[in-house]
């Protein structure tokens, strides 16, 4: 499928680009996943895996880790500056979208997403691997991380509200409903309460992928999100989910697909307005 | 952390197996059980699964099904409808393994440490929470089992 009409088709690579590009020095293909196991149970080769919680999270604040650190984790996967990154994982690409996104603070702008994620892959029955590469070590310089573009805190979320900006809720309408299941000694989602950002507009993430995986045409995405819900390019946008990786998803699909300038995600997400002292909730 | 003397006995090999594991043992441990997953068979529960069955938050889609056996005890069965879902399937064959056909009372005594034990403590929230509700799932069900059981 040609990438053509979306607004920056190089964001997006399809499975045969990147079985066109395995053994590519100038490409690296990076794994991020939901579950943990599915990397070491057979990976596209010559991938290398960055999980969010080990990789990408400082250890000890919740929050991401720093330049020095970024710049530690791209040598180690020989990873250059001018290296396309491309990723891939499970939830249709949930977890590639969130590392693309972190990546993007860091300044690292030659990447993409494979369209359809490491589900598509495995259907087409392309090769998969449980030999972990190793690349030699690579000098990376990145830049400070830089949050004020893509990235929005609770307290901009706040004004968000208060100022009667977008905002859209990508979790499920269940989420959004913030309907609670009352089984005893049952997990809820990590919030004291539920609900959601007063005056966000609910759109679940899945609205934006086909059912194969891969993402909707423009078109299909242009009706989703203007004709249908109002949302135009001019507009300021903040995107939230729970913990902010489903919100990564339909943040690329707006920047990357249909090209809004303004787009941030929440990574706070319903985690930290859900368990904020005082914040308003909507039901 | 609860100790392995806390958990039930029929769980505490499989549970010393994941005593100061690395992380490559312990990836390859949890891939050989989620090999050995076996489906809910057809007699107890068909697609689509009812909603009441499912676990909610968990990425892997997952259902639990219990029906009580001749000896008082409860066999459970759990259906993964990802495709992708390794480690739901993994800590699924572990509590089939050990506990299938248990009384009641040893299933609700799985300790709530359970999932850091198998899957490690840097697993994230909301995979922990999954995987959590499989186990508190199960756990609701065999009470449920159990009180019908006694009612009978």
């Amino acid at each position: 499928m040609s990438n053509s009409g979306y607004a920056h088709p190089d964001a997006l690579v399809n499975t045969e680009w990147v079985a066109q590009h395995l053994n590519d020095p100038a490409v690296r293909i990076v794994e991020s996943n939901e579950d943990p196991l599915l990397y070491a149970s057979g990976h596209i080769p010559g991938a290398i895996q960055i999980d969010w919680v080990t990789d990408l999270n400082d250890q000890i604040r919740r929050d991401y880790l720093d330049r020095k650190s970024f710049e530690n984790l791209m040598s180690k996967h020989g990873i250059s500056n001018n290296t396309k990154v491309v990723f891939y994982g499970d939830k249709n690409n949930w977890w590639a979208c969130y590392a693309f996104w972190v990546f993007q603070l860091f300044g690292h702008t030659n990447a993409a997403i494979m369209n359809g994620g490491r589900l598509k892959w495995v259907e087409e029955q392309r090769p998969l691997t449980k030999e972990v590469p190793h690349y030699p070590a690579s000098t990376y310089h990145a830049q400070e991380r830089s949050d004020y573009k893509i990235r929005a805190f609770r307290d901009q979320v706040l004004g968000h509200v208060n100022g009667q900006l977008p905002l859209i809720d990508v979790r499920s309408p269940g989420e959004f409903k913030g309907e609670l299941t009352h089984m005893p000694d049952y997990p809820q989602e990590g919030a004291l309460r539920a609900g959601h950002i007063p005056g966000a507009k609910s759109i679940p993430w899945s609205k934006a992928v086909q059912p194969d995986g891969t993402f909707k045409l423009p078109d299909d995405l242009k009706a989703l999100y203007e004709q249908d819900n109002g949302f135009a390019p001019s507009q300021n946008i903040i995107t939230y989910c729970r913990i902010g990786e489903r919100s990564a998803h339909t943040w690329f699909v707006l920047t990357y697909l249909l090209g809004y300038p303004t787009v941030r995600n929440y990574d706070g997400s319903w985690t930290e307005w859900g368990n904020s002292v005082g914040v308003p909730i909507e039901k | 952390m609860a100790d392995i003397s806390e958990y039930p006995e029929a769980l505490r090999d499989v549970m010393e197996m994941f005593e100061d594991i690395d992380e490559h043992g312990r990836a390859e441990i949890l891939l050989d059980y989620s090999s050995r997953f076996q489906e809910v068979p057809s007699y107890i529960a068909q697609r689509p699964f009812p909603e009441d069955h499912r676990v909610q938050r968990c990425e892997s889609e997952a259902y639990v099904f219990t029906e009580p056996n001749a000896g008082g005890g409860i066999n459970f069965y759990f259906a993964v409808e990802n495709p992708q879902g390794v480690s739901a399937k993994a800590l699924a064959a572990i509590l089939q393994e050990s506990l299938m056909g248990e009384k009641a009372e040893t299933i609700k005594a799985i300790p709530h440490d359970i999932v850091f034990r198998l899957f490690g403590k840097r697993i994230s929230m909301g995979k922990g929470e999954g995987l959590l509700g499989m186990v508190a799932l199960l756990k609701y069900f065999a009470d449920l089992t159990q009180k019908e059981q006694k009612s009978e």
